[in-house]
């Protein structure tokens, strides 16, 4: 990451150019810097007219008023009131959006988990027991390119094999070990979690193997000189030393676990709540500034979340 | 690391093993099936070998014009990924000088990544329709009639579905030129300015070929991503449809094996990317081994 690089370097030049007359030293910060904002300035173009205009307009509809036919520009608070309508006088009673966000957060801390755990150990076994480096970027590869594949399609492709009629079902059937076909394998809990972890390991293993690669090996040499076990040096070298890979692979799936509604739409047969999808509704029916309120609290979780994340691991660093 | 293979290792490779079966198996199950015989259904056992379904595909698929999709999806991938790989580059060459705000600009970038895509998809929908209310009320206000009568909306693929798009995958190609430049030996550059080349030369004739092979490594996730976006462009398309899209409608309302056909090529287009660029990649890499360094060796 370039922010040790990028962050000491402005306040640099600044420093320089500060003894020189305030216009002088303005003039030739710009000469020298325009070259680099020319550069920068396509991209940055896309990302304020694509990313932090529409997220302030987001903000702002949400305290809009609305109708059946169009979005009417006064200040309400109606579409946040609406969405926890009845959630704070009927409790221990759930409202709707309680339990949405419930049943996301659920699926996002298991989807989690699993992911953690098979990423961390596929990345283990890649950057510290494959010896060639040839075989070790063909098996990265072989776990990279399905990202590169059409999720729809990754999603669907579970269907012939979990369906009533699937493979898995007649299989056992087949061989006697049930009777009848089991219900729960498809458009179930089980078959969003299973295809959310299908799709997203990989943003597991990539962030984890990096860091994992970046470890000096000669520290696994001390340990098993100290006379650590394979678990000890496991857990008490490689583990710290893996945690920015981790925090950023748990950073990315829960956000895209927190924010999906395709995967849960298709794999819960249209049947399990999620907040990304209640938006997608809310979308299509039209009802703007809900969806825009909705969002925004999205978005406040989420960044809760990565929060709460970056500062475990700080915290962990100061100890 | 040292010595014979201890337990851990094979427990390691079973694990490995089991995930990479994990991750085909099921894509191997729908290209298998898409070639299901003309009597044969969605799930196993196989009726017969055929191409009845690739056939069928061919001629459409009801109502949804799919290879008008197809058509769509693939240009539309085409302008996201040169876009990505210039506007990339750009940045890239730029963030490894000083420029002030690079500090915010690299944050953004990030949270782009990171914001739910429902999300930015819902923003950027929301943008375009007050830009089109704005534009017809303007188109009142000031009596131009031609505006106010012909103007449907800002939104479509090469607007609003392009930046949502670029939204994704600007933040991967910008990553990725960071992980190039910080691997980048500068000293290469200083010996091009030494030997007098302008700025330009160093670029074209020294830098560029040794950040080649990672440049098509980020047109490669900017065709890719965008081929199969759904999350960022659902909100945010417009009237016309990418194929990922249709896909998705198609799900529950085709109940044949058509819709592995279309699996099956759609991953067929991924896969001849993905393909075409590593051997890309691999030919780059031989040339610079090549012409890499003729030191010791005389004059070339």
């Amino acid at each position: 990451m370039p922010q040790t690089e990028t962050a000491s370097l402005p306040q640099a030049s600044e420093l320089l150019t500060a003894a020189a007359p305030a216009a002088d030293a303005r003039a030739r910060l710009l000469t020298r810097q325009a070259p680099a904002w020319l550069q920068v300035a396509p991209l940055t173009a896309v990302f304020v007219v694509f990313f932090l205009v529409p997220l302030a307009l987001t903000v702002m509809v949400s305290f809009w008023d609305y109708n059946e036919y169009e979005i009417l520009p006064a200040f309400t608070v109606r579409s946040y009131v609406e969405t926890f309508e009845g959630c704070f006088d009927r409790l221990p009673d759930l409202c709707v959006t309680l339990k949405t966000y419930l049943s996301t957060i659920k699926f996002c801390a298991i989807v989690w988990l699993v992911t953690l755990v098979i990423g961390f150990f596929v990345a283990y076994f890649l950057s510290f027991h494959v010896r060639s480096a040839t075989t070790q970027i063909t098996l990265f590869l072989v776990c990279t390119i399905p990202f590169w594949t059409s999720n729809i399609i990754r999603t669907i492709s579970w269907i012939p094999l979990l369906g009533r009629n699937g493979l898995f079902n007649s299989t056992l059937v087949k061989l006697g070990v049930i009777h009848e076909p089991i219900e729960w394998l498809i458009f179930s809990d089980f078959s969003v979690i299973m295809s959310l972890v299908h799709l997203y390991t990989l943003f597991m293993i990539v962030p984890i193997f990096n860091s994992m690669m970046r470890i000096d090996r000669s520290l696994l040499e001390a340990a098993y000189d100290a006379g650590a076990s394979g678990w000890q040096t496991l857990w008490n070298v490689v583990i710290p030393l893996s945690k920015p890979g981790i925090v950023i692979g748990s950073i990315f799936v829960i956000t895209i676990v927190m924010g999906d509604f395709v995967t849960v739409g298709v794999m819960g047969g249209q049947q399990i709540a999620s907040v990304g999808k209640v938006i997608n509704t809310q979308m299509t029916a039209l009802q703007f500034p809900p969806a825009a309120a909705n969002s925004v609290i999205l978005l406040i979780a989420v960044l809760f979340i990565i929060w709460a994340l970056t500062r475990l691991v700080d915290i962990r660093k100061e100890l | 690391m040292r010595g014979s293979r201890g337990a851990a290792f094979y427990w390691l490779a079973l694990l490995f093993g089991l995930f990479v079966v994990f991750l085909y198996g099921p894509m191997i199950t729908i290209i298998l099936l898409s070639f299901q015989g003309p009597d044969g259904g969605l799930t196993f056992p196989m009726n017969g070998v055929s191409l009845h379904w690739f056939a069928k595909l061919w001629e459409g698929l009801g109502v949804v014009d799919i290879w008008a999709a197809f058509r769509r999806s693939l240009r539309l991938g085409l302008v996201v990924m040169m876009l990505t790989v210039v506007l990339s580059l750009l940045a890239g060459l730029a963030f490894r000088k000083r420029f002030r705000g690079a500090n915010a600009l690299f944050y953004v970038v990030v949270a782009s990544l990171i914001v739910p895509s429902i999300v930015v998809s819902l923003g950027i929908a929301l943008e375009f329709r007050l830009v089109d209310d704005a534009v017809k009320a303007a188109a009142e206000t000031f009596g131009w009639t031609s505006v106010s009568e012909g103007y449907g909306t800002a939104m479509g693929l090469y607007t609003s579905g392009l930046g949502a798009q670029l939204t994704w995958t600007l933040p991967f190609g910008l990553l990725i030129m960071f992980a190039i430049f910080n691997r980048f030996d500068r000293r290469y550059e200083e010996a091009a300015r030494d030997l007098g080349a302008t700025a330009w030369q160093s670029f074209a004739h020294v830098v560029l070929p040794i950040i080649g092979p990672s440049v098509i490594g980020i047109g490669l996730f900017g065709f890719t991503l965008s081929w199969d976006e759904v999350a960022r462009s659902s909100q945010a398309i417009g009237d016309l449809n990418t194929l990922p899209l249709e896909l998705r409608g198609l799900t529950t309302t085709v109940t044949n094996p058509q819709i592995y056909a279309l699996g099956t090529v759609t991953t067929g287009v991924s896969f001849t990317v993905i393909f075409v660029a590593l051997l890309l990649i691999q030919a780059l890499r031989r040339r610079q081994a090549r012409h890499g360094s003729d030191a010791g060796k005389g004059m070339a």
